[in-house]
């Protein structure tokens, strides 16, 4: 075990996973981190927290997954390299693992020209992968990245994203490779819409031997509506919504449009519990936490092992 | 042929519209000249294939230049016309002429005369 | 070479706004390859900006020169004779020449007329694109010749991220995404394996995080 989280915990038991997400507000409410948790609980085994997702500011991810401790959930705090230095990156670690914090997942993070603060300047002192090796070693190793040794050192549970729909193709399974050899314990993919696409990716990952390695959840987003699928097939980059999706939202009628989303995402877990070298699902329902336990139901996932 | 066109009008020749540039184009205004057009091949045309291409995106920059200058764009333009065409000519010269009459004198004049 | 762009015209004339003699100082350097600062461009702004002069009813002194290079002492010493003359020199040189002007004459206001951008090179006749971020530590010829530093908009040593689509980098569909061209190319020199190693954290103290650098060469040194 590297942290004893109840992640890791359910993964290495060979259960199939179901992970949440929660973004924190853009302001100090924690009354809200509160109520968005209460319908992820006992329905994920941890939740991640976005860090200033799409570069715009909001409340601090470390301290929404204390809240999120307080209130009885496992987080998973999300950190990108985009803000932060080694400094600041090492010493939030150190911190964020005295609360308890004991999932953490490292990314780059979008580039800040969408966000609210495009005229901000950023850091990348590290990239995503660079960011996993310094935790890993402060791990693994109790040292810092220039090899001073910690006064107690962080054991955490390392996950990293990976998106099988950026370009190029080809090289994903190898960048993915490399981020477990950076130190990734668990991947968590983008939203998957093209599934002959993803069991394509998948494939190729379970012939290179990387599920044995490190555990992949797929990620899952319902669709709510026929403009939010036109929205993400044009302008999320490396986003890929086939057709045939929208196509089956436009069917229906309006109202049923969010019902008809969640049936899609069920029936994609249901294909996705059966693809070899998936370990489980990383459930996105951004902004509409209160139908995650819908699509996890229906899934037939509820209730939850207990590990 | 003879054209008649107005006697306000100052011909530079030059051997391609191409040659223009955008000091040219400026120099005349800042030496009191009311308006300046270019007169190059139709487009296609070109013998140097592109001359009158470039000619008009110089002509646009100074529009640009006089506009941020406060000074009607319109005072400046690009014209295309045959060689064979002198009646055209002609016409654009009569044109752009009562163009810049209706625009009235260049204001560098109008400042200096007070 | 350095590139630069023309500031716009409005922030130079409020910027001469009340100084009556100005010099548009150019320089023969890169910023005339780039044509944005060599004699040429002196002449279209000094005329630019002695129309502007002329209908103000403003008497237009406005002088032009062109140094053989605003970052060689040596040819800032030209203007000895001068420089004091002028309520303000605008340099259109790169942001070293209104430094290099105005340190030697430190009693005359110098402005800089263009905004330096980037180190980069023409990509075709009036297009250029930024190449390098003088890190001070090349790496180039890891990534096939190509410079994640500079041209990836996260500077990713282990790119690409997932923002990566057809080509073109998740900021802008007119920005290519460098790591895509760095895997075709290495996958096309039959290296694609040596990017399947993980980059360790790059040393920045090279860069300009450590401080204003200075080079010395002690045997050039008098
Ligand atoms: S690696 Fe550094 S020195 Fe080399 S091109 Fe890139 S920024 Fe410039
Ligand atoms: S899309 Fe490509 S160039 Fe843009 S930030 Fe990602 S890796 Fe870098």
């Amino acid at each position: 075990m590297k942290s004893g989280s109840n992640l890791e915990k359910m993964l290495s038991a060979g259960h199939f996973a179901v992970t949440g997400e929660l973004g924190p507000p853009r302001g100090n409410n924690a009354e809200e981190v509160r109520h968005k948790a209460k319908h992820l609980k006992g329905i994920v085994e941890s939740v991640n927290i976005t860090d200033n997702q799409t570069a715009v500011v909001r409340m601090a991810s470390w301290a929404a997954c204390k809240i999120l401790i307080d209130e009885g959930l496992e987080p998973n705090l999300q950190m990108v390299a985009r803000d932060r230095n080694r400094i600041a990156l090492q010493s939030d670690l150190l911190g964020a693992t005295a609360l308890g914090i004991k999932n953490v997942l490292c990314l780059s993070g979008d580039h800040q020209r969408f966000g609210d603060h495009p005229e901000g300047k950023n850091v990348y002192d590290l990239d995503s992968l660079q960011l996993l090796d310094t935790f890993r070693k402060m791990r693994d190793e109790k040292t810092f990245l220039n090899g001073k040794e910690l006064d107690g050192a962080p054991e955490i549970f390392l996950g990293a994203a990976e998106n099988p729909f950026a370009d190029p193709f080809d090289f994903r399974p190898i960048r993915m490779a490399k981020k477990i050899a950076a130190g990734a314990n668990f991947i968590q993919t983008q939203c998957i819409y093209n599934m002959p696409k993803f069991r394509e990716f998948v494939k190729r990952i379970v012939d290179m031997g990387l599920h044995e390695k490190c555990y992949l959840l797929a990620g899952v987003t319902p669709l709510k509506s026929v403009g939010m699928a036109n929205y993400m097939a044009k302008f999320v980059p490396g986003m890929d919504v086939p057709d045939t999706f929208i196509k089956r939202l436009k069917g229906v009628d309006k109202k049923e449009q969010a019902a008809e989303g969640i049936k899609i995402a069920i029936e994609q877990i249901h294909e996705l519990k059966e693809m070899k070298g998936v370990a489980g699902v990383h459930v996105m329902a951004i902004e509409w936490e209160h139908r995650a336990k819908e699509i996890i139901e229906g899934a037939g996932l509820l209730p939850r092992p207990q590990v | 042929m003879r054209l008649q066109y107005p006697s306000s009008v100052r011909v530079i020749q030059l051997p391609c519209s191409g040659r223009v540039d955008i000091i040219h184009l400026l120099k005349a205004f800042e030496d009191g000249a009311d308006g300046v057009y270019v007169a190059g091949c139709l487009e296609g045309d070109c013998h140097y294939l592109t001359g009158n291409f470039k000619a008009r995106r110089k002509v646009n920059y100074v529009k640009k230049v006089l506009e941020a200058l406060g000074i009607e764009p319109e005072r400046v333009e690009m014209f295309n016309m045959s060689s064979a065409e002198g009646p055209r000519f002609a016409t654009v010269a009569r044109e752009f002429t009562a163009k810049i009459k209706e625009l009235g004198p260049s204001p560098l004049k109008a400042a200096q005369a007070a | 070479m350095i590139v630069g762009d023309s500031k716009p015209l409005e922030e130079i004339l409020e910027m001469i706004k009340d100084r009556p003699k100005v010099l548009v100082l150019g320089c023969r350097g890169c910023v005339t390859v780039c044509n944005v600062g060599g004699e040429k461009e002196v002449g279209i702004l000094a005329t630019t900006l002695r129309i502007a002069r002329k209908k103000a009813g403003l008497p237009p002194t406005i002088d032009e020169r062109t140094l053989e290079r605003q970052c060689d002492p040596e040819y800032v010493e030209e203007l000895a004779e001068v420089a004091e003359g002028y309520d303000a020199i605008i340099s259109i040189a790169c942001g070293v020449g209104p430094q290099f002007v105005s340190e030697r004459y430190p009693t005359v206001r110098v402005f800089p007329g263009i905004n330096t951008t980037f180190i980069g090179g023409a990509l075709e006749h009036g297009v250029w694109g930024e190449r390098c971020q003088s890190c001070g530590n090349c790496l180039v010829h890891n990534f096939g010749g190509l410079c994640p530093i500079a041209r990836c908009s996260k500077s990713l040593m282990n790119g690409p991220c997932g923002g990566s689509a057809n080509k073109k980098c998740e900021i802008s569909p007119e920005v290519d995404c460098v790591w895509h061209l760095i895997v075709e190319k290495m996958e096309k020199m039959g290296r694609l394996q040596e990017l399947a190693q993980v980059w360790p954290v790059k040393n920045w103290s090279t860069s300009r995080d450590g401080g204003p650098r200075k080079r010395v060469r002690e045997d050039l040194k008098q």
